[in-house]
């Protein structure tokens, strides 16, 4: 599989999601105002990748900023990985959140409460 | 017409007014507003949290006029702005007052109103718990809103949300959403 190599700009993040050593990555910003139109190549990526993935997958979420449109993208992109998780895989999740940054922490407990897969909380500092 | 948007505001020449903006809310004009408060922030020294708290509110303010407003009347002064928007962003004490305002069609302020009523008669707690019901079961709309926008506003801020309704003509009336940013939920 090619792997999905983005940019960040300053409304997009940063997005790295490699099937050769299967570490994911999103960075940044993701404040768009259509954000279906950005994250529906990476979730349709999954889905290519879950029909063959690594025995382990790691997924590094590090955003500073995200829209609540992006908030729904960002969980089908956690749907699909838990698909992968069901299928007896390995998968985590990184969250990385800015020190004090309590709504940030938060987010990342919604995701962990609704999705069925293995997150880890990483505070960073400032 | 004697109805003029900005007389609600009496002081847009006071110094505490971080920024104040009228006409189309399109995507690059979301950008520079966002860099212009966000540099004000930071020029003072803003606490990270509470500057971050005001970025995430701004961003969600915005996009909510950019995916929800009604078409200007017919009478109205600018009929350029194809999504016609009124923004100020202000400090007060403690933190920044964020207030929008945009036309909206009579019929349609019921509903918006009650949605309002309903968050606002929410505890944090019910908050949070909407916010993560809407994110699992509601699909992005057509106008390509996530229908988010308001709960987490509130749940970011922890207050209430003071709006407005005031007639313009028998179709149209102008919505007014005061929002209240401040460091401690």
């Amino acid at each position: 599989m090619e792997p999905i190599i983005i940019e960040g700009t300053p409304k997009t993040p940063t997005v790295k999601f490699d099937a050769s050593d299967g570490v994911f990555e999103i960075k940044g910003r993701s404040i768009p105002e259509n954000s279906v139109e950005f994250y529906k190549p990476l979730v349709d990526w999954l889905d290519g990748y879950k029909e063959d993935p690594l025995p382990k997958t790691i997924v590094n979420i590090r955003l500073e900023y995200f829209n609540t449109s992006s908030s729904k993208c960002i969980l089908d992109v956690f749907k699909k990985l838990e698909t992968i998780h069901k299928s007896k895989y390995e998968v985590e999740v990184n969250w990385y959140y800015e020190e004090d940054d309590e709504d940030m922490l938060e987010a990342g407990e919604d995701y962990e409460s609704i999705i069925r897969v293995p997150f880890k909380m990483i505070e960073i500092e400032e | 017409m004697s109805f003029n948007v900005e007389n609600y505001f009496s002081d847009l020449s006071d110094r505490d007014v971080i920024l104040f903006y009228k006409g189309n809310v399109d995507s690059d004009v979301i950008n520079q507003i966002l860099d212009s408060v966000e540099e004000k922030m930071v020029a003072i020294s803003e606490q990270p949290k509470l500057r971050k708290r005001v970025y995430n509110v701004l961003v969600e303010s915005l996009q909510n006029l950019y995916h929800h407003v009604d078409r200007v009347p017919e009478d109205f002064e600018d009929q350029t702005s194809e999504k016609f928007g009124l923004l100020l962003v202000k400090k007060v004490s403690g933190g920044y007052k964020i207030t929008t305002g945009n036309f909206i069609n009579t019929a349609n302020i019921e509903k918006l109103e009650e949605k309002i009523k309903r968050i606002n008669r929410s505890s944090h707690e019910e908050i949070k718990e909407l916010y993560k019901f809407i994110l699992n079961h509601q699909r992005i709309s057509a106008k390509g809103g996530g229908g988010l926008g308001l709960v987490d506003i509130v749940r970011k801020t922890g207050n209430k949300l003071v709006y407005e309704f005031k007639q313009y003509s028998d179709k149209y009336s102008f919505f007014y959403l005061n929002i209240l940013v401040t460091e401690e939920v």
